[in-house]
């Protein structure tokens, strides 16, 4: 869980897994997207590009969800449930791409956290699939080092970092220079008014 | 002092690096929901302990300073974010965002996109907070407010901003960042509200977005543009020039130059690709230089794929590819360069042996695209055999299903019967999830490219044998079908089930389909001794025991029908349906199929039951309903093989119902039309729900299947077009249909003219028709009468107006209108439509005029409770004579003057026609003179006599039809009273359906 996320970025490795070669002790990070169809009356038909994205535990724990499309809580929880299911079910090897229902899953496993975003079915696969690499590097570079227990703790930074790189499903700003320099701008706004700490580890002073 | 986090040595260490920082109580939660040996309940009961310390904190008497408030947000997020339910706090939420203090407004905020929904009450408040924040002209809290439209995009929030946020993205102080947000901010609520979002002054501005320096801008502001061109392609195709021009740009440019935006050596993919998918929405530029730039470009991006990698990362790899995948699709997309193409494809021949499993899988399915080019599809097939080996040996399943749909896309008249061999292998190893689908893949191949129909044949029973399970209706339907229709291959279908029912454990499917063919054909093979009619019938009825009804009762059609074909079995068959497992059967259907067949083997002369069990009459033909459930299982994009050739298509859902209904009753000997009856029936491709119980014995052949339920369309049929025949029945951005037709007798014509409203051309433009709903509409026939296959033109050019006829037959009463589907493709979007036809009952109405006693005489004589029909109505317009009379006239009756004796009465009279029989309806409308009167909507008497006609003969629809009308009337305001009476006068004694009308 705590493993850093990071090693699984820097290290160059042939296939992109690199559980196999840090052995089963090391956890990862899932995340998934999805996009869907919207109705709207009986004409038309808009894309959503991203449906929602889901980072969940190897344990299936969910650690942080975005949902780009109106669903209700019973929708969304039967959708990340099922998800969930689907992606923890398949093995290491396996294509990263995966019809699901009218959607296109795609995802990848970082340490102990998957990484995994539903695309509508036109879309392009692997620029998603670098999507959640680049979000991944985002979250690396501003934790340092980043592991699951980061993104539990500080699941508001995560979010904060997510809505400027990728807003309403769609990508915003894809240099990570301008994503983090936003941020750190938040930060030190926070900072005028307090010192900076995470906002739980506030509730773990009372 | 973070580590690898595998057990509890490691847990205590990391333990006490995070007490010092983390909340202890939260820690402790969090540890007890990872590790699963603490139980469940005890982290409910922990984290119920909390939310009521919370919930006490919000409740309590002193107001929470902010930082307390924020506090206490954070903790029910962070419990959320666990996976429990949070129902309060909302509020709280609310309230931190008008705080001053940055943090407190970002928790507010981030509370709100995660955990409301569209909470109406709310949304006001939280509206007034985001147009604060909108106007501080402060960057950080503009684009905080930005986010939250964006996160929650309800329709109230675009009332309030979709006015405010383009000013903000083209204003020329904006911030970058801002402009970013507000542009993916409004893209978010056009998607969800585009009658909100106006376009018009600002449409300019946003395009010359694509020029922006900042490439952040650039990248937000595509998403923007390229959503709104695919909806009004007109308006913003500007974009185009601009577009190419920023693509060859980054395309020519060095790895270095973008800075930042490159990715591991790639220069700004995410915008590349975004691009390419701006450009798809158009249609190759006109302006011989943009084109010529283009195609550099995409020759460029194909270039570079050949070139040896600038890294060994796979991220690299992966954005170069997405751009090649993105040129590809747009390649496919103008399909109108020969040399682009087969480039294309011999690139994605290498990624098919890619030792990278996401190449081999996005090969596949780019390649499937291109098969369907007429300039790829022979570069493609050069690689079945690398196909055939992924789908062999891939290891995963969504890597087969590619590789099973692409051979499904290459599959022609030349490597059919390799393919369809190489899917049958397959399938009897394939996953349960895509075996359905396979199976229909398999079956319309067969079909299509059948050459001699004795490989047809065989393939099909294979695929009963193989996959039995799996074979939905509609195949089996078609074997029998196309049997039928075929001579040449009867014989040869009777051997082949014949010898397919011998093995000791076969498919129910296989016993339908033996047992259809040998009751219409066994004779052609009872000549050999081993398969005389009496070994037949043996073999038939050793299977009878383990079917299940509806089999048991095909099969006790097939009986009689062997008593036709055969009377020297006629003594052993009346044996068995004389048997008490037969004729007291505690199925109601089976018993009354043992005890009819019985009696009409005993009383009918050779003749009549040579009449009565003639051979089934060859199928109406129209499209392959196996196709249609393929498309509707598959999304209609993804079918890409059209049958051609009209003459193969038949309907085939009604085939077995064709087996009941020649086995008890059809009685035309002509070789009559009345064989449509039931073909007809075949016009809804699926079935609706099963028949109840003891209605016709036809209905029970169609069973509730596996078959979903029709895709039926969301509105009425429209009012409008009740009383008046002519009209605009359907307008939006981009069509316009408007509707001519007539009607006489039982017959009508219905012209529909589609107008391309733009100025862009249609593609695959196709309209279908369809009957939904229950049996009883289904008798409604629609042929579109211009060709089979393609009713219309499949190109509509801009500003064009296309016509297409279609005849009407009214068979017997119904209740659901006809659904005319259009599919075509605009600017590369798919649009689908359905609309009802306005075809209703009453359009079969003639008017009868009598005088005042023969109406009276009439009147009484419709006595029984069940040939009478009462609605009340409350008014719903201002009662005006004329208007009512023009109503009553319109819905086709004759309105009688001087009939009733009290003047305020109107009276009609009339009869439907329908093919089977007429239906006579007298009707009186009494206005009630205290309450305000005023006319029925047209539609309840519309209602009204559907149900009439459906009570007069089904009691079954009876049954349906308060429920039906409920919404129309209302019992207790007694405003409008209308009186209906009918006597149904059937034309042909013979018909299934006579003995149960009146």
């Amino acid at each position: 869980m705590c493993q850093p996320i990071k090693k699984y970025l820097t290290a160059s490795l042939p296939n992109a897994h690199p559980l196999h070669t840090y052995g089963s002790v090391r956890k990862r990070v899932k995340c998934s997207f999805i996009y869907t169809y919207i109705h709207i009356g009986s004409e038309s038909t808009i894309k959503i590009k991203m449906q929602f994205m889901l980072l969940f535990s190897r344990q299936g724990k969910l650690r942080l969800q975005k949902w780009y499309v109106p669903l209700s809580d019973k929708e969304r929880k039967k959708i990340s449930r099922d998800l969930v299911q689907t992606i923890l079910a398949r093995k290491p090897k396996m294509c990263s791409f995966l019809e699901w229902r009218d959607l296109k899953i795609v995802y990848k496993r970082y340490a102990s956290l998957y990484f995994c975003c539903a695309v509508e079915d036109q879309d392009n696969e692997l620029i998603t699939l670098e999507i959640i690499h680049r979000y991944v590097e985002l979250l690396d570079k501003y934790f340092g080092s980043v592991c699951e227990l980061d993104i539990i703790f500080n699941f508001e930074k995560a979010y904060f970092i997510l809505d400027e790189f990728l807003l309403g499903g769609e990508a915003q700003e894809t240099s990570k220079k301008n994503v983090l320099k936003a941020i750190e701008q938040a930060d030190l706004l926070q900072e005028e008014a307090e010192a900076p700490r995470s906002v739980l580890e506030e509730i773990g002073l009372t | 002092s973070r580590a690898g986090f595998t057990g509890p040595e490691n847990l205590s260490r990391v333990n006490l690096v995070l007490v010092k920082h983390y909340s202890q109580t939260l820690y402790t939660l969090y540890i007890r929901s990872v590790y699963h040996n603490l139980s469940k309940e005890a982290e409910i009961k922990r984290i119920n302990k909390e939310l009521a310390n919370i919930r006490s904190k919000f409740k309590g008497d002193k107001a929470l300073d902010g930082y307390s408030k924020k506090k206490y947000v954070c903790k029910l997020l962070f419990i959320f974010l666990l996976g429990h339910d949070i129902d309060f706090g909302h509020m709280e939420a609310v309230n931190l965002l008008s705080s001053n203090k940055y943090t407190e407004k970002q928790i507010g905020y981030l509370f709100i996109s995660v955990l409301v929904n569209s909470n109406s009450e709310l949304i006001r408040l939280i509206n007034n907070a985001i147009k604060n924040d909108l106007s501080s002209r402060n960057p950080t809290f503009m684009c905080l407010a930005l986010h939250c439209i964006a996160n929650v995009g309800s329709r109230e929030m675009a009332e309030a901003f979709a006015g405010e946020i383009p000013r903000i993205l083209v204003a020329g102080d904006t911030m970058d960042s801002v402009k970013q947000s507000a542009a993916l901010c409004l893209l978010r609520l056009y998607k969800a509200s585009p009658d909100l979002v106006l376009m018009g002054e600002w449409t300019s501005r946003v395009v010359h977005l694509l020029n922006d320096q900042h490439m952040g801008v650039v990248t937000a502001a595509i998403s923007l543009i390229t959503c709104l061109s695919s909806k009004n392609p007109d308006e913003f195709k500007t974009c185009v020039s601009l577009a190419v021009s920023r693509l060859s740009r980054i395309v020519s440019s060095a790895s270095t130059d973008l800075q930042d935006y490159t990715y591991y050596f790639v220069p700004a993919p995410w915008l590349s690709c975004k691009l390419l998918r701006l450009l798809q929405c158009y249609p190759p530029p006109e302006d011989g230089a943009v084109k010529g730039r283009l195609v550099e470009c995409l020759e460029t991006i194909l270039n570079k794929a050949q070139e040896p990698p600038k890294s060994k990362k796979v991220q690299h790899s992966n954005a170069k590819n997405a751009i090649l995948f993105e040129a590809i699709s747009l390649i496919i997309h103008y399909d109108s360069e020969p040399n682009l193409l087969v480039r294309a494809c011999n690139q994605l021949g290498q990624f098919l042996q890619h030792r990278e499993t996401n190449l081999r899988y996005l090969a596949l399915e780019s390649m499937c695209t291109l098969a369907s080019s007429e300039f790829s599809h022979e570069a493609v097939k050069t690689h079945i055999e690398t196909v055939i080996n992924a789908l062999k040996t891939e290891r995963d399943v969504s890597v087969r299903q590619r590789a099973a749909d692409l051979l499904y896309a290459m599959c022609d008249r030349s490597n059919a019967k390799q393919i369809v061999a190489e899917m049958l292998s397959y399938l009897e190893t394939a996953d349960y999830s895509i075996r359905e689908e396979m199976v229909l893949k398999v079956a319309i191949l067969a079909e299509k490219y059948a050459v001699d129909y004795s490989w047809y044949v065989d393939t099909i029973l294979n695929l009963i044998r193989i996959a039995g399970d799996y074979v939905s209706e509609e195949v089996w339907y078609r074997v029998i079908q196309i049997v039928i229709n075929r001579d040449d291959v009867q014989g040869y279908a009777a051997k082949t089930v014949f010898e397919a029912l011998q093995a000791p454990a076969c498919h129910e499917n296989m016993v339908k389909v033996g047992g259809y063919i040998l009751g219409e054909f066994g004779n052609l093979i009872a000549g050999d001794p081993r398969s005389s009619p009496l070994v037949q019938f043996n073999l038939l009825h050793s299977k009878f025991h383990l079917c299940s009804v509806p089999t048991r009762a095909l099969l006790l059609s097939a009986y009689i029908k062997f008593i036709n074909l055969f009377p020297e079995t006629k003594a052993t068959i009346q044996e068995v349906l004389r048997s008490d497992s037969q004729i007291r059967n505690s199925d109601v259907e089976l018993q009354q199929r043992a005890v009819e067949y019985l009696k009409l083997s005993s009383i009918a002369s050779t003749d009549v039951l040579a009449t009565v069990l003639e051979e089934m009459p060859p199928f109406p033909e129209r499209e392959s309903s196996i196709l249609a459930k393929l498309k509707k299982k598959k999304g209609p994009g993804a079918v890409s093989v059209e049958l051609e050739d009209g003459k193969e298509r038949g309907e085939l859902n009604g085939g077995a119902d064709r087996g009941g209904e020649a086995a008890i009753a059809a009685s035309n000997s002509t070789p009559s039309p009345s064989s449509d009856l039931l073909g007809l029936r075949s016009a809804a491709p699926v079935g609706g729900p099963a028949p109840s119980a003891g209605s016709l014995l036809v209905d029970v052949f169609s069973e509730a299947g596996s078959a979903p339920p029709s895709a039926a369309s969301e509105d009425p049929a429209p009012p409008l077009f009740v009383c008046k025949n002519n009209g605009v029945l359907f307008e939006n951005q981009l069509l316009q249909i408007g509707i001519k037709s007539e009607y006489r007798q039982n017959l009508g014509r219905m012209y529909l003219f589609y107008g391309n409203k733009t100025s862009v051309q249609f593609v695959s433009f196709t309209t279908t028709v369809s009957c939904p709903g229950e049996l009883q509409s289904h008798i409604l026939k629609c042929i579109p009468s211009l060709t089979h296959t393609k009713p219309v033109e499949p190109l509509v050019e801009g500003g064009a107006q296309v016509q297409q006829v279609i005849n009407i037959e009214c068979l017997t009463d119904f209740v659901d209108a006809p659904l005319l589907n259009i599919k075509f493709r605009y600017g590369g979007a798919l649009q689908n439509i359905t609309l009802k036809l306005p075809v209703t009952i009453n359009k079969f109405f003639q008017p009868t005029e009598m005088a005042a006693a023969d109406f009276f005489q009439r009147w009484k004589q419709l006595s029984q409770p069940q040939q009478e029909a009462q609605k009340i109505f409350k008014a719903s317009h201002g009662m005006d004579t004329e208007v009512l009379k023009a109503k009553l006239l319109g819905l086709g009756t004759a309105l009688l003057e001087n009939v009733d004796p009290n003047p305020e009465n109107y009276v009609c009279a009339g009869v439907i026609q329908t093919k089977i029989q007429q239906v006579g309806c007298l009707l009186r409308l009494e206005p009630n003179a205290q309450a305000q009167v005023a006319p029925p909507p047209p539609p309840t008497h519309t209602h009204t006599h559907t149900h009439l006609c459906a009570h007069a003969l089904d009691s079954h629809t009876a049954s349906v039809c308060p429920s039906l009308c409920g919404s129309h009337c209302i019992t207790h305001c007694t405003h409008l009273h209308v009186i209906t009476r009918y006597c149904i006068y059937v034309k042909d004694p013979h018909r299934v359906g006579s003995s149960k009308s009146h």
